[in-house]
């Protein structure tokens, strides 16, 4: 089983990511587990069809330790496994310890245990790692391979950056390797080529370049990935190539992050460009 | 056989301190040699030690948290107040009366000491807030006891998670309309150890609770009786002097305090400082907002208890009182003397160290020096410079981070009830006779010139200590007291006083004689090592020989 998890800012897509590219796999016969790890708990929406599961954090409160698996996950597109991890409201309480809580539970559980027959699991995190609590899916090697979804906007980079700095940490201490930066395009001037070089100065790759598609916002419209809204669109066909380059990637690093005046003139070299 | 302790080789102060540094990293060193000073007596002043610092990680420290400074010294020894603390049920266990805080329920019966009240946080409580928790918790006390005031204290998770305790109190007192509710943000990673929380609690007592209670009080020479604790009792006996004396205690900050006692506090006429450290900050707020001088005082040793006595009629200035005190010292010290004595025969000449609290180890110098013992080291675990040094060297105080960290709050003269107690002249009058207000001058003075001083001195100096300087009695808190024993020396608490008690007072005074040389004079020591360490060669002959 692969172990996966997805970073990036916050509002950059993550979760629309990881679940369209979830539908890919499922396309090419995976089983695949999503674990949102968001207090706000819409990271398996349009796997689902709509914010139709109970949080482990929540079940947890309500059925005490009595808990079983099938209370804490739900079956959703092409037989994906969904689990929210859930959270505290905003401003209450700690979001991080909860993050913690529901991933041992759904170990000690057997969520990953070889008898499910998962080929891969999927973390979607909160944009930003603030506590230890969101490192957990880097850290103890719940996850072993990071994606950070960024765009060609400067904060987007800059989080890259950061989320990179915290892999670099973790990596030192367990097996955790950056697998590339998925652009996700916002359309600014030279993105795929500010975000490939981007990579390559953090001794990655960019693995996939998604090009901005309203379809997408259909789709969601629809509570549904873009492949199951609509698996002629073109926008269905990136998502299974991020898919396939997932699949099949090799290329696993430990990132090294760049110095914020790096980061400034790379900004520099690719934006003014055309002007 | 087993024989006296010899005396090693007389120790230069010098040496001994180069010895207790000697094991350190050098930035180690470095830093400690600053808490570690010889006492001289320099002109009019004293050296300058480094108090009320960080204390080094991997020091083993007699330091406390600013939760116990808080919680377990200022608030835990109230008696109608229910203490809630909101946190895990580990650090609510050791707010459960773990000091020896007496108390009487008096006629009311009302007394909560005996308690353990917990919010008792889990794993979820941490994850959602405890705030829902809390407040329920509030709720249930209040429907089953119907207490006057419930105060709320902060655990570590709970600043880490940032449950708003001080709106949750707010909105439950509203709500419950006749129970005063009121928090603390105690937490105990605050400041650098347990003076935090006293300065914490000096604050929010002030605040929420001083001055709520204006009816007038009955007895002549009001006085406040602040930083005494009643450990072990203290508080009764001195509560039994002053009684018989006619002076009126409105309060005590805090041994066997009532709410009344913290709501009615600016109806006295005077303030009697007991334990500066943890105090002395209500005390000049009370100058400050209602006009009520305050004095130090000191009840421990019957000498002290005589002095601080003579000072408290001295300030009233009445005959009446000046007479009522002399007449109760020479009916009292007849009793005092006898034993003391007898107890110096055996007792003098033998050598001390206090290692414990922000006066204590002050205070119980005057004990030991009527016995005729000698202190030759001494320290504070949590006091600042001002407690070393005296309070002149306040408007120098390097006010750091850690400290910047604590509210100090601003006081401005009360415009109905600021009254102030003392005219200019009479003031005046009283300070030409050499009556001093708002002094103190700390532990260094007080201490013969080549004593060790050591600020947060720590396990391994003070085993260090014991071992090379032998002394006769060492004094510090439950963590230090079996390690030291083990070396043979006798310890004595002097946080919670093992089970023994008064000290204060004179019967106190007797107490203590009486302990101390019931501790140096065992023979019990003599008998750690079993005679075949003493002296290996057997000698024994065959019987045919």
């Amino acid at each position: 089983m692969r172990k996966v998890a997805i970073y990036g800012k916050g509002g950059i897509g993550k979760s629309t990511t990881t679940q369209n590219t979830v539908a890919g796999l499922v396309e090419m016969g995976k089983k695949v587990m999503v674990v949102g790890c968001d207090p706000k708990a819409d990271s398996t929406r349009l796997l689902l069809g709509g914010l139709a599961q109970k949080s482990v954090l929540d079940t947890l409160r309500e059925e005490g330790e009595d808990v079983e698996l099938d209370d804490l996950r739900k079956l959703g597109y092409g037989g994906t496994w969904c689990v929210e991890s859930g959270g505290p409201e905003p401003g209450v309480g700690c979001a991080g310890r909860g993050i913690i809580t529901s991933i041992n539970m759904l170990e000690q559980l057997g969520a990953y245990a070889p008898s499910e027959g998962l080929d891969y699991a999927f973390y979607d995190v909160l944009g930003d790692v603030v506590c230890g609590g969101f490192a957990m899916p880097i850290r103890d090697g719940k996850a072993e391979e990071i994606y950070i979804v960024c765009s060609g906007e400067m904060m987007a980079m800059y989080a890259a950056n950061n989320i990179c700095k915290g892999i670099m940490k973790f990596a030192q201490s367990g097996n955790v390797r950056l697998g590339g930066l998925i652009c996700n395009s916002r359309a600014v001037d030279n993105e795929r080529e500010m975000i490939e070089e981007l990579a390559k100065k953090i001794g990655t790759q960019m693995i996939s370049f998604v090009p901005r598609d309203n379809d997408v916002q259909r789709a969601e419209i629809n509570r549904k990935t873009v492949i199951e809204w609509n698996p002629e669109v073109k926008q269905a066909d990136a998502y299974r190539s991020l898919a396939k380059a997932i699949d099949e990637n090799q290329m696993f690093v430990i990132p090294k992050p760049l110095a914020i005046e790096e980061l400034e003139q790379l900004l520099l070299d690719y934006g003014l460009m055309e002007a | 056989m087993a024989t006296a302790k010899k005396k090693l080789v007389q120790w230069e102060p010098t040496d001994v301190k180069k010895e207790l540094l000697k094991k350190y990293p050098a930035k180690v060193a470095r830093k400690r040699a600053k808490q570690i000073l010889i006492n001289e007596a320099l002109e009019n002043t004293t050296p300058e030690i480094t108090a009320n610092v960080r204390t080094i990680p991997g020091i083993i420290t007699m330091r406390g948290c600013t939760y116990a400074g808080c919680k377990g010294v200022i608030m835990g020894p109230t008696r109608d107040i229910v203490n809630l603390v909101h946190g895990p049920i580990g650090c609510s266990f050791y707010a459960w009366l773990t000091r020896r805080n007496q108390t009487d329920a008096g006629v009311d019966g009302e007394n909560y000491i005996p308690y353990c009240f917990s919010t008792d946080m889990q794993d979820s409580d941490i994850i959602f807030g405890g705030e829902k928790k809390l407040a329920a918790a509030i709720q249930e006390i209040y429907d089953i006891f119907h207490p006057k005031a419930i105060t709320i204290f902060a655990t570590c998770p709970v600043g880490l998670i940032g449950d708003d305790i001080h709106t949750v109190a707010r909105n439950m007192k509203a709500q419950l309309g006749d129970c005063n509710v009121f928090a603390f943000s105690c937490e105990g990673y605050k400041g650098v150890s347990q003076s935090a929380g006293h300065h914490i609690a000096n604050n929010q007592v002030f605040t929420h609770m001083v001055g709520e209670n204006n009816d007038e009080k009955a007895g002549e020479y009001k006085i406040n009786l602040l930083g005494e604790y009643n450990i072990g009792g203290d508080g009764f006996e001195i509560d039994r002097i002053l009684r018989k004396c006619g002076i009126t205690t409105i309060s005590t900050f805090s041994g066997n305090s009532t709410y009344d006692q913290f709501a009615s506090a600016h109806k006295a006429d005077l303030s009697c400082v007991m334990c500066h450290r943890s105090i002395n900050y209500v005390a000049d707020m009370m100058e400050t907002k209602f006009g009520i001088p305050w004095i130090k005082v000191n009840f421990i040793g019957a000498k002290s208890t005589i002095k601080s006595l003579r000072k408290i009629a001295e300030y009233f200035g009445d005959q009446k009182l000046i007479d009522r005190v002399e007449a109760v010292i020479a009916e009292e010290m007849p009793a005092v003397d006898a034993v003391c004595s007898d107890v110096l025969t055996r007792t003098a000449g033998k050598t001390a160290m206090l290692f414990v609290g922000g006066s204590r180890a002050h205070h119980y110098q005057d004990l030991f020096a009527e016995m005729g013992m000698k202190t030759i080291s001494a320290g504070y675990e949590f006091a600042h410079r001002d407690d070393y040094e005296g309070r002149r060297v306040i408007p120098t105080l390097k006010v750091d981070a850690d400290s910047r960290n604590i509210e100090e709050l601003e006081i401005e003269a009360d415009p109905e009830r600021f009254k102030p107690r003392k005219t200019e002249a009479e003031l005046k009058a009283l300070e030409e006779k050499g009556f001093k207000f708002k002094e103190y001058d700390g532990i260094m003075p007080d201490m013969d010139p080549g004593a060790l001083v050591i600020d947060d001195c720590n396990q391994y100096e003070a085993e260090k200590l014991v071992e090379l300087m032998k002394p006769d009695i060492f004094c510090a808190g439950i963590k230090e007291k079996f390690s030291i024993q083990k070396l043979g020396v006798p310890m004595k608490q002097l946080h919670s006083y093992d089970s023994g008690g008064p000290y204060a007072g004179f019967k106190g005074a007797v107490n203590f004689y009486k302990e101390i040389d019931r501790l140096v004079n065992s023979k019990v020591w003599s008998y750690m090592k079993a005679p075949w360490q003493e002296s290996p060669e057997l000698s024994a002959t065959y019987v045919w020989e």
